[in-house]
């Protein structure tokens, strides 16, 4: 039995501790805002928050992220400033990427109480959009930015 | 506006319950129709549904179906825009919904309903503004009749009609029922430009706030109540066949269910994906060593190079080629080489069918909905009214998601298994049994006048072809159509997929390979390869016309104004002919494809000692003829450009031992967001024809890029992708 926090509920769940995060999140939390891009770390698409920092969900297995606080796309508030941002600044298309996109930019954005846009965008070189919408990322980013100076 | 996320419930759930004024398009070979679709309960109409595109309920919820798929392009926007701007409803009553596949909703460009070609807007534009426009000239109808009053004393307007000399007024939910008993106007009044509420304004994406929030639905997020999931084991070569696998041994894994040999391989169904995967290692499946095992990337160079001086079928003669060369002052040569490049959507390929005695569900990410339900209706002998495609989004279409490979799979299992099965690819299995965009290699010599005019053109081109495996029945005289896009088109073409150039004395041969690669369209199919050789040329003989290339052009364009014109317009805003400095270069390029012209220009910047290519700048101009909406349309023209760049700088597949070794994004590279360049897109004001907008704007970025590079260190890039190791090699060469 393995106990996770998730979005802030606790789940218990009757699995093997070197499944990865990435498809228990999906097939047994049924959280399928988290997306499988490549199953190798390189894309992206499956960033989550372990206790506040961006890691590769399909790279970590349970085991590992027992006992620590584990944030969706599905628990970012709507009221983030990068989820108004991307609104904002019709940043997606396909979307399917853009979740982990999301999370990575938020996390990278809580590194510093006040972040540098261009450093953020050039931390993101880890994630992969097929649409192309990295025009408009670093759009998003720019905005998320401005949304949190001007709210403090 | 309502736009109610798409949840797992509701595409279980069998909907579609009418109380209203429905319309609905009926595509006929000789046009379209609109029909009265409302729905008759007990003999009394309880909606009003004119068209099948959209209802109109008593608690006047205008609800809009959109039959294409969303991709990302924002069609569940756009054609919900059109009707509701001719109808004149207001945004706020509007509902969304994805149609399911139904004969109505097919697209008249292919007689298919089908999300491929660019086609959604430029396919539905007038149907959908006609059924708009007549749904608004009913309810005003109904309103009059109710009033007793001239209908020309009434108006529409956000969604009620109003009698202008009495102030009364009754809202569309109000008027539906009745207004679902008049009769349908063929030919209603359309809207002038200048009344549009929403074409051609900038009108937020409906699908992006789900997508945000984590929530929207893609076809790997189905979830059907007691479902398996499946992987299929695949053969490691082209023709390869199994020899031998161990059933009994994987069967016996903790959670597998059953395996089943199905058309493309060997499923492992499981009761999770983690018991399937695992399944999959333990059948060692032996394979034969298929059809070509020698089969590698440069078995494929060297083949598509001697495909060249094989004899091959004219495709086009105009004028006397050989004549006019013969008489040239100059001549110019050259040969260029485009490999494989994969899809690579986001979301690798997946579906999840649910087989049952009389009917076939099918939940799938599918830009192809009547391939998909013919495909299942033939592997199960159902009609095809008995297969129920639910379109999921999709992640990524690109092209790849045209075809019906990736469900069938789901469905024969399902079969065999009786429950429903949903068959994941993983991202390496997406690379590897992809139908990549084709390898092209191709030979120009034209001749130059005294003038350094163009006189002639003789161009071979040795192809894959994509009808071959899309629909070989169409492959007219050994001519395949598709590969030849963006130089030569069917007679009166939907696509407008020729050259924009008059070209005097023009001669184009096609010899088709017979390598085991499958190919289909990739976006814009084969027009951005084509335009690459094409425009690409176009500069190499302006260098040897000693001619801007701009000027070189133009001549040959005294009959396609709009091509001069994207082609003007982006040297305006490039600021063209301006000195660049040292290192530096520009280069342009353009292409027409699917009615939309498209020209770039690329600013480079290239660093001769260790052969990288820094793309600074890329400025696109884009006629393409009415907006609808507008940002999501420069969004494309972006994407794009992207994937043009990515093209161009990166991409590649790789083969060995007679099948695909390019496996993830650790071998295959795809661009970055730090290698992309400020992209700067001005739209053409035009009420020319109305053209597509998710696949033209690709073709101009490579060959603009590549005559960027020879304009900043004099190389000419023959060949795809431009790597630091070519820069070096043609600097060295110099």
């Amino acid at each position: 039995m393995i106990f996770l926090n998730v979005n802030g509920k606790s789940y218990e769940i009757n699995v093997s501790g070197d499944l990865p995060l990435l498809w228990v999140l999906r097939d047994y939390l049924k959280l399928t805002g988290t997306k499988y891009g490549c199953g190798i770390g390189e894309c992206g698409s499956c960033t989550v928050h372990v206790d506040g920092k961006a890691e590769r969900s399909c790279r970590i297995s349970i085991g590992e992220v027992r006992g620590g606080k584990i944030t969706t796309i599905e628990g970012l508030p709507e009221t983030h400033p990068v989820k108004r941002a991307w609104i904002e600044e019709q940043v997606v298309q396909c979307g399917y990427c853009q979740p982990g996109v999301i999370m990575q930019v938020s996390a990278l954005l809580s590194e510093s109480p006040n972040p540098d846009p261009e450093k953020i965008i050039s931390g993101m070189d880890n994630v992969i959009c097929r649409c192309g919408t990295y025009p408009r990322i670093k759009r998003g980013i720019r905005k998320a930015v401005q949304l949190m100076r001007k709210e403090g | 506006m309502m736009n109610k996320p798409i949840s797992r419930r509701s595409f279980l759930k069998k909907s579609l319950a009418a109380t209203g004024l429905t319309l609905a398009v009926s595509v006929t070979p000789f046009g379209y129709k609109l029909l009265n679709a409302s729905d008759q309960k007990e003999g009394k109409l309880s909606s009003f549904k004119p068209s099948v595109w959209f209802e109109i309920t008593p608690d006047n919820v205008v609800t809009i179906s959109v039959p294409n798929s969303e991709m990302g392009q924002g069609v569940r926007t756009a054609l919900p825009m059109i009707v509701a701007d001719e109808l004149e409803a207001d945004w706020k009553q509007v509902r969304i919904i994805q149609a399911p596949a139904a004969d109505p909703f097919k697209n008249s460009v292919f007689d298919s309903q089908i999300t491929v070609g660019s086609a959604s807007v430029r396919g539905f534009y007038e149907p959908l503004r006609k059924a708009g426009a007549a749904g608004r000239a009913m309810l005003v109808m109904a309103a009059a009749q109710t009033w007793q009053v001239p209908e020309k004393e009434c108006e529409a307007s956000m969604g009620t009609v109003r009698h202008k000399n009495s102030g009364r007024s009754l809202t569309y939910g109000q008027l539906c029922q009745k207004a679902a008993k008049l009769q349908v106007p063929q030919d209603p009044t359309l809207k002038n430009e200048s009344e549009f509420r929403y074409m051609g304004k900038p009108m937020p994406r409906v699908d992006i706030p789900e997508k945000v929030a984590g929530i929207a639905v893609y076809g790997l997020d189905i979830n059907v109540p007691d479902m398996l999931y499946a992987v299929i084991a695949r053969p490691t070569a082209y023709g390869a066949k199994p020899v031998s696998y161990d059933r009994k041994e994987a069967e016996a894994v903790n959670g597998v269910r059953k395996v089943v040999p199905t058309p493309n391989g060997i499923a492992v169904c499981a009761e999770s994906l983690d018991a399937a995967w695992k399944g999959r290692d333990t059948l060692h499946v032996k394979w034969g060593e298929g059809s070509h095992p020698g089969l590698s990337s440069d078995f494929i160079e060297q083949h598509f190079i001697e495909g060249l001086d094989k004899p091959g079928v004219p495709a086009l003669k105009i004028g006397d080629a050989k004549k006019a060369l013969g008489e040239a002052r100059k001549k110019v040569e050259a040969t260029y080489f485009l490999p494989f490049v994969a899809h690579v959507t986001m979301e690798p390929m997946n579906s999840t069918a649910y087989v049952q005695k009389d009917r076939c569900d099918i939940w799938v990410p599918t830009q192809a909905q009547t391939a998909t339900q013919l495909a299942a209706s033939k592997l199960l002998e159902l009609p095809p009214e008995k297969v129920h495609i639910h379109t999921t989004l999709l992640g990524c279409g690109l092209g790849r998601r045209a075809r019906a490979d990736f469900v069938i799979d789901a469905v024969a299992a399902s079969k065999v298994v009786g429950k429903p099965v949903k068959v994941v690819w993983s991202r390496e299995e997406d690379m590897k049994y992809d139908f990549y965009r084709a390898a092209t290699c191709q030979r120009i010599v034209a001749g130059l006048d005294s003038q350094g005019r163009l006189i002639g053109w003789s161009h071979k081109i040795a192809c894959s072809s994509i009808l071959r495996y899309l629909n070989p029945a169409a492959i007219k005289d050994g001519i395949d159509m598709y590969s030849l896009g963006g130089i030569v088109d069917y007679p009166d073409s939907h696509h407008h997929n020729q050259t924009v150039y008059d070209i005097p004395n023009f001669y184009v041969e096609q010899y088709l390979s017979d390598l085991p690669v499958p190919v289909s369209p990739w976006r814009s199919v084969q027009n951005a390869p084509n335009a690459f050789v094409m425009e690409c040329f176009m500069d190499e003989m302006a260098h040897g016309a000693g001619k801007d290339p701009i000027e070189f052009r133009l001549p040959l364009l005294k009959n396609n104004m709009r091509a001069r014109r994207v082609l003007e317009t982006v040297a305006e805003k490039a600021g063209w002919g301006k000195p660049v400095p040292k290192g530096k270069g520009r280069g342009i390029a353009q292409h027409s494809c699917f009615g939309t012209y498209v020209a770039q220009v690329a600013e480079v910047s290239v660093n001769e000692k260790d052969g990288t290519i820094k793309v600074d700048r890329i400025v696109a101009a884009v006629d393409c003829g009415p907006v609808v909406n507008p940002d999501p349309l420069i969004a494309q023209i972006e994407g794009a450009v992207v994937m043009g760049l990515s093209t161009a700088l990166k991409e590649q597949v790789e083969f060995a031992y007679g099948g695909v070794k390019s496996a993830n994004f650790d071998d295959y590279n795809i661009i970055r967001m730090s290698e992309i360049p400020d992209i700067e897109v001005h739209i053409i004001k035009s009420r020319e024809k109305i053209g597509g907008i998710g696949e033209p704007g690709v073709p101009p970025t490579a060959p603009a890029v590549a005559n960027a590079v020879f304009n900043a260190a004099g190389v000419r890039l023959r060949r795809l992708p431009m790597t630091p190791e070519r820069v070096l090699a043609a600097i060295r060469q110099k």
